[in-house]
């Protein structure tokens, strides 16, 4: 019987000369990736007593959570890691002024075909659109990897998910995996991987697949990937010289559960309070008052995102009762987004941009709700009291979706003529 | 290992960001952590949790963010052990590499209520509510797991498995 990419991937790096659902590995990760929380990591690889690293070169921290550091606690943190980065040799650190890790890991060149790649954060699931086996783990668990290079990881079953159809004008990769979340609800993929297939995955761009990667962990997923085409490799080879190899699944693979979606029925979807899984067309919610919009993240924090919604804009200005947050996902989209006259764009309609950063989504800082506030927002979690008071309500839409209810100053559908 | 303790029940899908909120993730001291515990979906629990206490909870607990935080301050906070219908997984590996016990028991939410005395045997699943004698099986965890909880968690498994190697 055939393999899924996930058992191809896993079987690979543990060194194995096949894998099954259910088999426990030692693997060996490729790339090991912490954000702010590298501080908790190096703490606890002090504890462990090796006092050297498995291999340097795998090990990768991108600041992003709190940049710059919005605390003198944080500003404490960001030291700590920049002083152990030093004595460590770690040559892969990516200081305040880089972006977010799972815009910067593709940017940068870590995210490699048939590799795995293990992060702690749960988001980690994102760089599946490269063809990687990358998964999120705990601070503890990445300083017994930091220390012995390896984790033991269960080999998931896979969920097929085959997209046909077009997307019709105003509907996004955002509004498909909302849609794909709703059907699987928040732990229908719990302890499984997911993989993506058909026509309508093969047309969309790199950026929008990433989204759907990116999310699916909101469907409770190990993994989540894509098999690299062209675009894919092109993509990949532009970045890295170092060597690859694809993997993809066999033709006759065995899945746990297959979903067909036909992108013809599919209209805008939002998730509503206080879960991801909560989804609903948007038209549903349309009129409802926001204080606040947020258009940028790991999720949709991307050029064509800011494209998208600056298109939304029309030259109008956001709704005096709203304030409205750009975030680009990295320093390189934002510098891209500048040489387009985006940036000018939300500047004059009266949004506030921000540095690149993961700030608001995780109610870190810049641009927390209060008591009764809600925002529509392009991120990927809107669990009650995410981002700020417990008493705020956030709505998880498309990029189009998000500007379009910043200067409506309601939730609105995105314009499409 | 065996745990005696007052249940504090929760439902489906309590997530890391109730549990640990993400305005707090700059703290690293436990002992800090577990004043912040539970914060966002029950104030009242980092002031009355005991040294033993049992979390009873339904479907996918711990899902969301991999911050480890979630575990470390419950573990901090005195709770003995998690029991719930099911786990999130990066959750349910925080907690194992952390050294607070999970077990997973889909008739819990039938047997335990809030303020119960539960009594719990990790190396059998016996799960026993002492205040109206019901029972319940809970899966056994696998040995090797059970070995890392045993010792306290991933680091101290591991100099335990350094310091045997030397």
């Amino acid at each position: 019987m055939g393999k899924t990419m996930a058992e191809k991937i896993l079987a690979k790096a543990a060194g194995a000369k096949e894998a099954s659902p259910g088999d426990l590995l030692d693997v060996f990760p490729h790339v090991a990736m912490s954000h702010e929380n590298a501080g908790l990591v190096a703490k606890s690889f002090k504890e462990i007593g090796t006092g050297k690293l498995y291999d340097p070169d795998r090990i990768v921290i991108i600041f992003d959570h709190r940049v710059p550091a919005e605390s003198e606690k944080t500003a404490e943190g960001h030291k700590t890691v920049r002083e152990f980065v030093k004595k460590h040799g770690i040559k892969n650190f990516f200081d305040i002024n880089t972006g977010i890790c799972h815009q910067v890991l593709p940017e940068q060149g870590f995210c490699r075909p048939g590799e795995v790649l293990v992060g702690t954060d749960s988001h980690t699931t994102t760089h599946g659109a490269f063809g990687v086996f990358s998964t999120g783990i705990g601070a503890t668990e990445m300083a017994a990897v930091w220390a012995t290079g390896k984790l033991w990881l269960m080999v998931p079953e896979t969920i097929k998910v085959v997209v046909k159809g077009k997307f019709a004008p105003g509907v996004y990769s955002k509004d498909l995996i909302l849609h794909i979340i709703g059907k699987l609800r928040a732990d229908g993929a719990d302890y499984k991987s997911i993989e993506f297939f058909g026509p309508a995955i093969d047309e969309m761009t790199i950026a929008s697949r990433m989204v759907l990667t990116n999310l699916s962990m909101e469907a409770g997923a190990k993994s989540a990937m894509i098999p690299p085409d062209q675009k894919t490799i092109d993509y990949v080879k532009s970045v890295t010289d170092k060597p690859f190899e694809v993997i993809k699944p066999d033709p006759d693979a065995h899945y746990c559960q297959t979903l067909e979606i036909d992108l013809g029925q599919l209209t805008p979807q939002i998730a509503c309070p206080h879960m991801v899984d909560n989804v609903k067309p948007l038209a549903e919610v349309a009129g409802t008052q926001i204080h606040q919009a947020l258009l940028g993240s790991c999720t949709n924090g991307r050029l064509e995102d800011l494209e998208e919604g600056a298109r939304q804009l029309r030259g109008r200005r956001v709704h005096p009762e709203v304030r409205m947050l750009v975030i680009p996902a990295s320093w390189k989209v934002y510098r891209q987004a500048l040489d387009k006259g985006l940036i000018a764009a939300y500047i004059d309609a009266g949004a506030v941009v921000l540095n690149p950063g993961c700030g608001p989504c995780l109610g870190a800082h810049q641009g927390l709700l209060a008591p009764g506030e809600r925002c529509i927002s392009s991120t990927n979690r809107n669990f009650q009291g995410r981002m700020g008071s417990t008493q705020a309500e956030v709505y998880l839409a498309s990029p189009a979706a998000v500007v379009a209810s910043a200067v409506a100053g309601k939730i609105t559908l995105p314009e499409v003529n | 290992m065996k745990f005696c303790g007052t249940v504090f029940k929760y439902g489906n899908d309590v997530n890391t960001d109730v549990i640990f909120p993400g305005r707090y993730l700059k703290v690293w001291e436990p002992a800090e952590m577990a004043k912040y515990a539970m914060e966002d979906i029950d104030k009242e629990f980092a002031k009355k949790v005991k040294k033993g206490d049992i979390i009873v909870a339904g479907k996918y607990f711990g899902c969301g963010s991999s911050r480890e935080q979630a575990a470390t301050c419950l573990k901090a906070a005195g709770v003995s052990v998690v029991i719930a219908e099911s786990f999130a997984r990066i959750f349910y590996r925080n907690a194992i590499n952390l050294g607070l016990p999970i077990m997973v028991c889909p008739e819990i939410g039938q047997i335990a209520e809030a303020g119960h005395q539960l009594e719990v045997e990790p190396t059998t699943g016996e799960v026993k509510n002492l205040t109206t004698g019901k029972t319940a099986k809970a899966k056994v965890l696998p040995p090797f797991i059970l070995e890392i909880l045993g010792d306290g968690g991933l680091i101290p498994h591991l100099q335990k498995k350094m310091k045997k190697a030397s």
